[in-house]
């Protein structure tokens, strides 16, 4: 696929392909526990191996995600987050990194409210390049979606187990990006995945899209994320990083930039197992890849 | 704005009432959404299946319930003929189970084997789990800590009946977190679950099927009325927090244009006070639920607490077509606050010997504040939506009594 000019998703998405790897995405909710901690959390995330930078838009009534994320939401309302301190948060960021790409993700009414074209014109301002809304499926896209896409942010939707082949294309009508397929039925943080009913998925989802295609919702070990990065082409994790910011919200100081590096060490980590995920098994292609995961 | 010529004809295709309803959930949900709206489009044309519910609300639930002439309460403020809509004197002491036995045949229909629900007061809780006994099926109600505390006996009805209930503590620990708590656990379990929506808002086609098995209440006191009076009512007053037992009341009226209709929302400690759940008097249109409606939240789209001495007004939203009807004008929104109702509540109590649910009671307010001043051929009626049996622990706290 031909990448535009300052797509950052594209360009990211290409050079892994190049790589012959899969990407890591890590998902934090902007402003948890407070902004400067949050941002902190996000400059280092590139160089502890992030590929591209879910940030979660905060929400009082997350009802799409499990205990941690709701209490990471939360905690970065609690602080002062809000829609418009997300985009600062993101303009801040993009300061110090031109290349990173940044996917906001979260629920339609802070966008509703704040207005969805103006929402769509100060995220591209900030240095915004996709959106994932949760509670806006295609049935609902004139509101946010066909603004987004013609203006230039792309709108990555969510495939689940659940999207049968009747509702697929409908799925992946209006979607850019990439696809994010969800690897449970259920909420953010709760089930593990199943890494060989993904990659049957992953695989049924490549027949009918050339997008790449994430996986997340329930990846939690750097053994999970290697399995998945296998088959798919990048690996979402949140709920597993949010719980070591949830250790040290509660700090000050020092405590606190502790906490900062073991969000970080625990990124490192989750990424070490999607870098190294096809160097365990150079030769190994489809099944056989998976097969040897689980001995890992 | 100009009158339609029809009110009755929404939602659209999509789940639209003018900009509110929709389907506003995530993808997991879709396909099961759309399943529902499918399977709810083929049983209600369906004549085993409209025989089927009609058996039920006659047999299990009493239907119809009495229209009664409150005498003492009409001469007591000197106006209007007042009228009860006695639907507290169903099986379960409210209008939920209408609702209830209309959503468990459509769930065994759909082949479903688990139920979930949320409740505020209990009295969806409660209906929810009297059909599960009844169909012999699982049945999950989530329902928030501090109401659980408040609605004690409900709570231990459920139990009685065979439900678990869940306490759910996230947010404001009431009706609004108990219902994100049943979506989450709906994306977890779509494959045999059927979630029980208990008022007209949610994603399309609840909003629209929920009124519909309400409507039954509205039907009933058309036939009534004329027997009674051989004319329709002047007025109709219902409470509404989501909104099912008014909708249930208006929406076979809302073509009549000589009937007026006033909703009573729930005004807490007062609106000024910021403790109330009075979304359209204080709300703007936003998102959430799976629907677009008037929502109490601040300048970032948060959603605010509700505050109400009756839980089952206590929610930061309506149902959508309620939200349309008040654009449009076609009904009145008015608000009463917990002290009005209580008052409202042991007047009814003295004077007519039916001790109302606060819900109601809130509709009962504002009929004190208007029927004095309307003439005596004014025929108003007001729909006795449930029995406050559940409240007498909230309410003997509030007049200080112990019990």
């Amino acid at each position: 696929m031909a990448v535009a000019a300052g797509d950052r998703i594209g360009e990211r998405f290409a050079a892994l392909k190049a790589e012959g790897r899969a990407g890591f995405i890590t998902f934090v909710t902007a402003g948890d526990p407070d902004f400067e901690t949050s941002l902190a959390i996000v400059k280092g995330l590139p160089a502890a191996g992030a590929d591209l930078i879910e940030l979660g838009m905060p929400f009082s009534d997350p009802m799409a995600d499990g205990p941690a994320i709701q209490a990471s939401s939360l905690r970065a309302l609690k602080a002062g987050g809000s829609l418009k301190r997300t985009l600062e948060l993101v303009g801040a960021f993009r300061d110090g990194d031109e290349a990173t790409p940044v996917v906001l993700m979260g629920y339609y009414n802070p966008i509703y409210i704040y207005g969805a074209r103006r929402f769509i014109a100060d995220a591209l301002e900030a240095g915004v390049d996709g959106l994932i809304v949760v509670d806006l499926p295609p049935e609902e896209d004139e509101e946010l979606c066909l603004p987004a896409l013609e203006a230039g942010l792309h709108f990555i939707r969510l495939a689940t187990p659940t999207t049968d082949e009747k509702r697929l294309p409908k799925v992946l009508t209006n979607t850019s990006g990439f696809i994010y397929f969800v690897s449970i039925t259920g909420i953010t943080g709760t089930k593990s995945v199943d890494s060989e009913a993904v990659a049957v998925a992953v695989s049924r989802l490549r027949q009918s899209t050339d997008l790449p295609i994430a996986v997340g919702f329930g990846i939690k070990t750097p053994e999970q994320a290697a399995a998945i990065a296998r088959v798919a082409d990048a690996a979402v994790v949140g709920s597993a990083l949010v719980n070591r910011i949830a250790e040290g919200a509660e700090a000050s100081g020092e405590a606190k930039a502790r906490m900062v590096a073991s969000v970080l060490e625990g990124a490192r980590e989750l990424a070490r197992g999607v870098r190294g995920a096809r160097l365990d098994a150079p030769a190994a292609a489809g099944d056989r890849r998976l097969s040897s995961a689980k001995g890992s | 704005m100009e009158a339609l010529n029809t009110y009755r004809e929404g939602p659209d295709e999509k789940g639209h009432f003018g900009i509110y309803g929709g389907r506003y959930v995530a993808e997991t949900l879709m396909p099961l959404i759309l399943e529902l709206e499918r399977a709810y489009g083929e049983a209600k044309i369906d004549p085993a299946f409209i025989q089927e519910l009609d058996y039920y609300l006659e047999h299990y639930a009493g239907r119809p319930s009495p229209l009664y002439h409150a005498k003492r309460l009409s001469d007591r403020f000197g106006g209007a003929k007042i009228y009860f809509k006695r639907d507290e004197l169903n099986h379960t002491g409210a209008h939920k189970i209408n609702n209830c036995l209309g959503q468990i045949l459509l769930a065994r229909r759909m082949n479903k084997s688990r139920i979930i629900a949320e409740t505020g007061a209990g009295q969806h809780g409660v209906a929810v789990a009297t059909v599960c006994a009844l169909f012999d099926l699982d049945c999950v109600i989530y329902m928030g800590e501090i109401d659980i505390e408040r609605q004690a006996p409900n709570v231990f009805r459920m139990k009685l009946l065979g439900a678990k209930v869940v306490p759910v503590s996230s947010g404001s620990k009431t009706l609004k977190d108990a219902m994100n708590e049943a979506l989450r656990d709906w994306v977890a379990n779509v494959g045999n679950t059927f979630y029980l929506i208990g008022t007209a808002a949610g994603p399309h086609p609840y909003p629209a099927m929920v009124r519909d098995f309400q409507s039954v209440i509205g039907d009933e006191v058309r036939e009534q009325i004329l027997k009674a009076e051989g004319r329709l009512a002047d007025t109709l007053v219902a409470c509404i927090g989501g909104g099912s037992n008014a909708i249930g009341l208006f929406h076979p009226f809302l073509d009549d244009a000589a009937v007026a209709m006033i909703a009573v929302e729930a005004a807490g400690e007062g609106i000024e006070t910021g403790k109330h759940a009075a979304s359209i008097a204080a709300g703007a249109p936003g998102v959430l639920h799976g629907n677009r409606t008037y929502l109490l939240q601040d300048d970032d789209g948060q959603i605010k607490e509700a505050h109400s001495i009756s839980a089952g007004l206590d929610y930061p939203g309506i149902g959508p077509e309620h939200a349309w009807l008040r654009d449009t004008g076609r009904v009145t929104y008015v608000s009463a606050t917990d002290d009005e109702a209580l008052e409202a509540f042991r007047l009814c109590t003295r004077l007519e010997g039916i001790i109302p649910a606060l819900e109601p009671a809130h509709a009962l307010a504002h009929v004190m504040k208007i029927a004095g001043d309307l003439p005596n051929d004014h025929i108003l009626v007001m729909n006795l939506c449930g029995r406050g049996d559940k409240d007498i622990p909230t309410v003997a706290e509030a007049l200080g009594d112990e019990l």
